[in-house]
């Protein structure tokens, strides 16, 4: 060991974990030879707050909160695959007008995400200016929410068997309009980074990760799918009333660093169609199912997952019969993309070790829970 | 030969800086210039908690029951009531809520079987200390008094 690190030739670098190019705080200790990564290994766990630990001293209905805290930018998503996995242990039915104001949140929540992850991630690589303009339209979307919920960012606004709150006056224009102006502004990205010759040069050939290698480290997501994967679970196992929805799963071909980009970018011209036919289409009647005021569910056990805007997000619950679970697991679809990042770095630049980091999408809150 | 006259003129770089260029005009700004404007948040905000009271009478409209206490994920309302003897109903004398530990979940204003608890408008919340964070009853009912700034 002494001697490789001895070795002149060879550099041991920390990377993190205050470096504002690691989404957060993880550290990763990269070994350099010249400009090469030779090898990267990630020290997670500076944001650990034990939120499966905490879940086990809560009731059911006061962890939902606690849930939206792990991945703070999708938090919607986080509270949905909670609520899901609750109703499913206790044989809770959704009134399908929850259902549809659920999809519409959700699929809102995916545009603001992704959002933030175009922002920072061309900020990463150089170009400073898209991070300005997502932000300003992911602010149509968090207004939303805080005329929905009253929160903009940890929402809670999903409780188990439906919602809490009825829609307020005007709701459905309101997700028009942010429907009808996000789409030009897509475009606009793209326009700004898409033909741009330093964006496709960082951006080409970096941190190939081939459908079989993403399949073996368990990545999901668009990650996934722009390997060429056509898997969604949105489709593949629906939920909330997905397959009432018409759209496509975009797929990519070479699994780099720009395919990434581009799957995500047409996901959120997805979202918008799927938020479109949901919103013109909202049923009438109850918001809440038949949800006992103390809920205790039956020994047993549920596993859960959906498709958050990062990947596959999954919730498994073991209940003992009492009114907190005996224990809440969380599959965290940052926690297992991270997995891949020694495989796509090796042997790229120590300069797009950043824009690899920043296509994973990874936020620490949901990596260290 | 277009790919060229692309590459040699910079094509894809100004159209990329035209974007830019056409947000410069003023009708695009959407800066707030807080604290000099303060924002108008939604009417279903959940900031500052507030206990109301009867508007005509200045009484609680909180009956201690005690439901949002149990409600609470981080338990840090703290309720504390006495038996009138005369109308024999409970009454409270103190109620402590500790904001800097509170996740405005919502939780406890939807328990709250009197709509006594409400988690309102207000959204500003620093002190210079830990203790000022905990309020008690008088400031529940009273609501914080933040310092408005002259611009
Ligand atoms: S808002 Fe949530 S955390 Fe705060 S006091 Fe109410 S229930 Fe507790
Ligand atoms: S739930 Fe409402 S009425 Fe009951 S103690 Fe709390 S504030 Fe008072």
């Amino acid at each position: 060991m002494a001697d490789t690190f001895l070795d002149s030739t060879e550099l041991v670098l920390n990377m993190g974990p205050q470096h504002p190019s690691t989404h957060g705080v993880l550290r990763v200790i990269v070994k350099l030879d010249g400009e090469r990564v030779i090898g990267t290994e990630c020290v997670i766990g500076y944001l650990h707050r034990g939120v499966e630990k905490i879940g086990e001293n809560r009731t059911y209905q006061q962890f939902a909160p606690y849930v939206d805290r792990m991945d703070y930018v999708a938090s919607v998503s986080n509270g949905l695959g909670y609520c899901l996995a609750v109703e499913k242990l206790i044989g809770v039915e959704v009134p399908p007008r929850a259902q549809a104001v659920r999809v519409i949140l959700t699929e809102l929540n995916r545009i603001a995400s992704h959002l933030v992850w175009l922002g920072t991630h061309a900020l990463d690589v150089g170009a400073l200016t898209p991070l300005f303009y997502t932000f300003r339209e992911r602010e149509d979307i968090l207004n939303i929410y805080e005329k929905y919920c009253g929160a903009r960012l940890t929402t809670h606004a999903f409780r188990i068997g439906g919602l809490q709150y009825e829609l307020y006056e005007g709701f459905e224009d309101e997700v028009r309009a942010v429907c009808d102006t996000i789409l030009p502004k897509i475009d606009e990205y793209e326009q700004l980074l898409t033909g741009n010759r330093i964006w496709v040069g960082r951006l080409k050939g970096v941190g190939i990760l081939t459908a079989e290698e993403c399949k073996q480290y368990g990545v999901t997501g668009p990650m996934l799918r722009a390997a060429g994967v056509k898997w969604d679970l949105r489709k593949a196992q629906p939920y909330s009333g997905y397959e009432q929805y018409d759209f496509e799963i975009p797929v990519g071909q070479n699994g780099d660093t720009f395919d990434r980009y581009i799957v995500r970018l047409e996901e959120m011209r997805q979202s918008v169609r799927i938020i479109r036919q949901a919103v013109d289409r909202i049923p009438d009647g109850p918001i809440m199912g038949k949800v006992p005021k103390v809920i205790k569910p039956p020994v047993g056990e549920v596993y859960v997952s959906i498709e958050a805007p990062k990947g596959e997000l999954g919730y498994y619950i073991v209940s003992d019969g009492s009114t907190q679970p005996y224990r809440v697991r969380v599959r965290p679809p940052s926690f297992v993309n991270l997995q891949a990042l020694d495989k796509m770095a090796r042997g790229a630049l120590v300069a797009d070790l950043v824009a690899i980091i920043g296509t994973i999408d990874i936020v620490l809150g949901e990596v260290d829970r | 030969m277009r790919k060229l006259l692309r590459t040699i003129f910079l094509i894809d770089l100004i159209e990329g800086l035209w974007v830019t260029f056409h947000y410069q005009h003023p009708k695009y700004r959407c800066t707030e210039q807080y604290p000099a404007e303060r924002p108008k948040v939604a009417e279903r905000y959940r900031g500052a908690p507030r206990l109301n009271t009867n508007p005509e009478t200045g009484e609680t409209l909180c009956i201690a029951c005690n439901l949002c206490a149990l409600a609470c994920p981080e338990k840090l309302i703290v309720v504390s009531s006495e038996r009138n003897e005369k109308t024999r109903r409970k009454e409270l004398t103190t109620f402590t809520f500790d904001t800097s530990r509170c996740m405005f979940c919502g939780l406890c204003e939807d328990a709250c079987p009197v709509d006594a608890l409400e988690l309102t408008q207000d959204f500003e919340l620093a002190s210079y200390s830990r203790e000022g964070a905990i309020w008690d009853r008088q400031m529940l009912e009273e609501g914080p008094r933040p310092t408005k700034y002259k611009f």
